[in-house]
């Protein structure tokens, strides 16, 4: 069913056509209106075997989860910025204990300055958590990737991040072909994990590890989110046969010059390459890290063009570091180009406007902040 | 055995006395969540868990949350018969870096009995002063010096804090009676939502005193007030441990190490006047004296 929606009911829909069991969240911008939609579902009895909880923080929000989903409950948190990093501490947790929670991100900017509009600063500050994160380009692709994540958080046991842009996306209203309750039982079979709490299978969960056998827990989660890639791209090719192709970890056209992205981004790189002859690739999946299909994709290219919206501070941006890491030792030079901080809009003019440095060689490989102001513009 | 194979406790730790005593007393039916602290370090090592009970660890200030989680698992996945959820949390988990958690969940009212093994401080990191250390402590972040003479500031009420959330079942109880304990878990479990059981738990390795002499400070901690034994049931006081004869505090400050200095140091006096207006209060407030 074709419906003009908002970002939060295209994801707050999917979430109830998943049937969790467990939803908690704590409220905050652009996140908040998702769990509203929850919420305003779960008072009118519409989410069966289901719990809304509140929770004093997003702390509590991602802790009540943890208990939840070693339970054996299907649940469900969003959040932003501040509320992702206060979360941080129990999702790093998560993922050692391998709980499936699903979670979207609203994507917005960290403090200080304080600032309520998008950036991808919060999620990928959590890039080495151990949880699965996918970057979606458009509302439908929001929508659709919901039952997907929970498909891949339960199938390799691993929380899975969803990140949508805040307000780019969350707030903005784009016709939505939406799923079907049907559609999606098919496609997602009901959460009955065998390792769970229960008094008949007294089993301790969350051990402390002593030097002798941490080293093992680690390489073995890190060797199964590696792995999980494989899981990831089967998921996706289900999804395409049955509703339709998104791309797999990465979605790729060639060229000689190639712009890369993530997230919402991706339609203006999109534009800009159909309209000038140029390749793109879009990051689908960040974590686990697509190297090989980066390297490959990217290996013959003459210049790739990142165009990141996350920095590493002190010294570049985020997606360039592992975009360059997966080249290394391959000719193309890569340009970085760090845009779009804390709401600051990145037209098409300015993509354009970085490429033709680029493609003129008015600039050497490395990375620099664009559209910037003068400090006078910014006081007054 | 619901707890207790091959724990690595300290000699004369309360703690596993308090934790079997509650279990058992539940008949093993339990979810307990323990958050970071004495208790797990010496119970859930990988491979040598001394729990016969589903357990989960998480961090230091999310069990009351995590708890949460359980319990309403349990209801919407139809398994709430399968037993009680049950935190064993230290004062530290609970007075004071999760004390925010411990709130929602007790302002949610989830159906919690939640525990409090009050060792009066960071035992296991090497005894730190916490929020219910009793004041005049040597710690070793409140280390007794020229000047200061340990720990300053009162032991923060958490009956208080309990009661003031308007839950049904609120209580202390101490390692030296193990019977009342054993009844006040089991009435705790008739009442639907968040129930606080504070149970006073004397350390011999952070409090200074001989390990075969747990009990024996237990009792004093009793029979001075410092330590009230108490029950409430919907906001009512509704039994207190009357003590017969009460002892002055110095009883119980001088069999421990942690408070040898207050007898030298030129405040020392001055905190003991302290505490036994404490104790004072405590009588008058609960009516202890018999």
């Amino acid at each position: 069913m074709r419906k003009v929606v908002r970002g939060f009911y295209a994801v707050a829909h999917a979430v109830k056509l998943c049937r969790p069991n467990i939803i908690c969240a704590y409220p905050i911008t652009p996140q908040t209106e998702i769990v509203e939609n929850l919420a305003e579902m779960y008072a009118n009895g519409e989410l069966e075997n289901c719990k809304y909880i509140t929770a004093e923080s997003e702390f509590d929000a991602a802790s009540i989860l943890v208990g939840a989903s070693a339970t054996g409950a299907r649940t469900f948190t969003a959040t932003s910025s501040q509320g992702l990093i206060l979360m941080s501490e129990v999702l790093f947790n998560a993922a050692g204990m391998r709980l499936p929670i699903v979670i979207v991100c609203a994507n917005r900017a960290l403090s200080a300055p304080l600032s309520i509009w998008n950036d991808l600063q919060d999620s990928m500050a959590l890039r080495d958590a151990g949880i699965i994160q996918i970057y979606v380009e458009d509302n439908q692709e929001a929508h659709e990737m919901i039952p997907q994540a929970y498909k891949i958080a339960e199938s390799v046991m691993f929380p899975t991040m969803v990140c949508i842009d805040g307000f780019k996306l969350t707030h903005a209203y784009e016709p939505v072909d939406l799923l079907d309750q049907e559609f999606v039982d098919n496609f997602l079979p009901p959460y009955n994990p065998p390792i769970k709490l229960s008094i008949d299978n007294p089993l301790t969960f969350g051990s402390y590890a002593p030097p002798h056998c941490y080293m093992e827990f680690r390489y073995r989660m890190h060797k199964d989110l590696v792995k999980a890639k494989e899981t990831i791209e089967k998921v996706f090719k289900e999804w395409a046969e049955i509703r339709r192709d998104w791309g797999g970890l990465i979605e790729y056209k060639e060229g000689k010059t190639v712009l890369v992205a993530m997230g919402s981004l991706v339609g203006t790189i999109k534009e800009v390459a159909e309209e000038n002859g140029l390749g793109y690739l879009k990051i689908r999946t960040y974590r686990p890290f697509p190297a090989e299909e980066v390297r490959e994709a990217l290996k013959d290219c003459e210049n790739v063009i990142v165009f990141d919206r996350a920095v590493s501070f002190g010294y570049e941006g985020i997606l360039t570091i592992d975009i360059r890491n997966a080249l290394y030792g391959e000719a193309p030079d890569v340009y970085s180009f760090i845009v779009g901080l804390g709401g600051r809009d990145v037209p098409k003019s300015l993509i354009e406007k970085c490429v033709s440095k680029v493609i003129n060689k008015e600039i050497k490989p490395g990375y620099s902040f664009e559209g910037l102001k003068e400090f006078e513009e910014v006081l007054y | 055995m619901y707890f207790g194979k091959g724990h690595s406790g300290c000699y004369g730790c309360p703690l596993p006395i308090v934790v079997r005593n509650v279990l058992e007393a539940l008949e093993g039916r339990c979810f307990v969540v323990n958050p970071t602290g004495c208790l797990e370090i010496i119970s859930s090592q990988y491979g040598r868990s001394a729990w016969g009970v589903p357990y989960i660890h998480s961090l230091f200030e999310n069990a009351p949350s995590v708890a949460t989680g359980i319990v309403n698992a349990l209801e919407v996945l139809g398994r709430e018969d399968e037993g009680h959820v049950v935190v064993f949390a230290g004062d530290g988990a609970t007075a004071d870096i999760g004390i925010g958690n411990l709130s929602a969940m007790l302002h949610r009212n989830d159906n919690v009995l939640y525990i409090c093994l009050d060792n009066e401080a960071y035992q296991n990191t090497g005894t730190q002063q916490s929020s219910t250390t009793t004041p005049g402590a040597n710690t070793t972040t409140t280390p007794a010096g020229k000047v200061l003479p340990g720990k300053v500031s009162r032991r923060k009420d958490m009956i208080a804090f309990a009661l003031a959330h308007k839950i049904p079942y609120v209580a202390t109880a101490s390692v030296a009676f193990p019977r009342d304990l054993r009844r006040k878990a089991k009435r705790a479990v008739e009442f639907r939502g968040a129930k606080y059981i504070h149970v006073h738990c004397p350390c011999p390795t952070g409090w200074h005193f001989d390990p075969s002499k747990t009990i024996y400070v237990a009792k004093l901690a009793y029979e001075t007030a410092l330590f009230p034994i108490v029950e409430f049931e919907l906001g009512n006081l509704v039994r207190v441990r009357k003590i017969k004869k009460r002892k002055p505090v110095e009883e119980y400050l001088k069999v421990q190490g942690r408070f040898k200095h207050l007898f030298k140091h030129p405040e020392g006096k001055k905190i003991v006047e302290m505490l036994q207006q404490i104790a004072d209060e405590n009588a008058k407030m609960f009516g202890l004296d018999v």
